[in-house]
């Protein structure tokens, strides 16, 4: 049996790395589109469309994401649809977030003070005007920092692909403990690489977040 | 799938009664814990001495940007290897506690921080010493602040117990793989389950909402408020 220095647990991780930075971004991505779309909806009819954004939103952050990636997974197959460990994950993770975005971006636009709505309306301007030029603009700079929250969240939830058997960080990170018999290690180092990337997100979005106080 | 095949998964009805008890006792003792220890780590973070207030701000930094998944692995298969070996139950306890912690520590803190500096005063010249002046003045009218943030904060907590699972707690995730591969009907198990955890976190979050109105927005607290 060969022997496994630090640096070969170190450095097999990090092959991992690339992995969980894909998914982080699709499943960011693949969110941000779904509730751009769903805020939209929420926003222009919400008689309609209120309530099944809500419901929506309810049910995914309603029941763990384990459970929804097992059942992507095998809903996946049973539609007869061959499922690979990246794609449930991708869609997985993606409708997750939305889920978790759309909600905290709402607030964010409903967090605008009123008099701004009252202002711009004694200007005369028309609805639609109102919400691109006046209001989503103020929402923007205020979801700044939930967002990253988010992200961050978004970071640590691509842990659980390695359940379905993708292999990303933490399914490497199980890999490597079986491999070597130095769970401490890969595990503790595994810890230390997430610890490195999300931290890192943190403080760009407390930079950003003083650079845009209003 | 058919109404037979979900027929075949609620014949497993005692396994998922056992597992829906461990989310249930899991979640309640780590929220428990999670809350208390969250508290008095607040309140050193801002009155502590200062290598200790380094020492919770570093606790709480590492909890929140590492995945939970990873916490429990470690606490469950890296510990061992210093010697501190632990049964599933209690490493999914532990690893529950010490991440509700952190979360709550910081969730508190900015309530606490909320509060006007006067309070402090008030409360000292009245002859409180810190510690009361803390936990009777300062801590009600904080948790009456974060109480919504807290709240959403321990429905995660219930849905992360589903984690546990993976170093075979027999909470309900791991019934539902059990149910999933004894029966072969992996979807229907699976969408049970879930059903099973949405109704759980709604009726946790009323029952959160109830303890805060009954507890924490009480007649004592509104009475501060007036």
């Amino acid at each position: 049996m060969s022997e496994f220095s630090t640096w070969d647990v170190f450095r097999n991780l990090l092959a991992a790395v690339p992995w969980t930075i894909y998914l982080s971004l699709i499943a960011f991505a693949g969110g941000a589109v779904v509730s751009l779309i769903l805020l939209s909806l929420r926003l222009a009819f919400p008689r309609v469309a209120g309530r099944p954004v809500h419901l929506y939103v309810q049910v995914f952050q309603g029941t763990p994401l384990l459970m929804q990636l097992f059942l992507v997974y095998f809903g996946l197959a049973l539609m007869g649809i061959q499922t690979t460990p990246l794609l449930a994950a991708s869609l997985c993770l993606s409708v997750y977030s939305s889920a978790y975005l759309t909600e905290t971006w709402y607030g964010c636009v409903l967090a605008v003070p009123k008099g701004q709505w009252e202002a711009s309306s004694s200007l005369g301007l028309p609805h639609w005007q109102q919400m691109l030029l006046i209001i989503l603009p103020q929402a923007l700079r205020l979801s700044v920092p939930p967002t990253v929250g988010l992200m961050v969240q978004i970071v640590k939830n691509t842990s659980l692909a390695s359940i379905v058997g993708f292999v990303e960080l933490t399914r490497a990170s199980q890999i490597i403990a079986n491999a070597t018999f130095e769970p401490f290690l890969a595990y503790g180092a595994v810890a230390f690489i997430y610890f490195v990337i999300c931290f890192s997100i943190s403080l760009c979005g407390r930079h950003l977040e003083k650079r845009i106080r209003i | 799938m058919s109404l037979s095949s979900f027929i075949d998964v609620l014949h497993s009805w005692p396994s998922l009664l056992n597992g829906l008890g461990m989310t249930v006792l899991l979640t309640l003792i780590s929220c428990l814990l999670g809350v208390i220890l969250g508290t008095l780590c607040a309140w050193a973070s801002l009155k502590g001495p200062k290598p200790l207030r380094w020492f919770i701000r570093a606790y709480v930094e590492f909890f929140r940007n590492t995945p939970f998944l990873g916490q429990i692995f470690f606490i469950f298969f890296g510990l061992p290897a210093l010697g501190l070996r632990m049964d599933p139950f209690t490493a999914a306890l532990v690893a529950l506690t010490i991440n509700l912690t952190a979360y709550a520590c910081e969730i508190i803190r900015a309530g606490i921080e909320a509060t006007p500096a006067g309070q402090f005063e008030a409360a000292s010249s009245l002859g409180l010493k810190p510690a009361q002046a803390f936990f009777l003045i300062i801590i009600p009218p904080a948790f009456q602040r974060v109480w919504p943030a807290m709240t959403s904060q321990l429905v995660i907590m219930l849905l992360a117990s589903a984690l546990c699972s993976q170093i075979s707690v027999a909470e309900l995730s791991y019934e539902a793989n059990m149910i999933a591969s004894r029966t072969f009907r992996n979807f229907e198990a699976y969408i049970v389950v879930t059903i099973m955890y949405l109704a759980l976190a709604v009726l946790f979050r009323e029952l959160l909402t109830w303890v805060g109105r009954r507890f924490v927005f009480g007649e004592f607290a509104t009475a501060g408020q007036r």
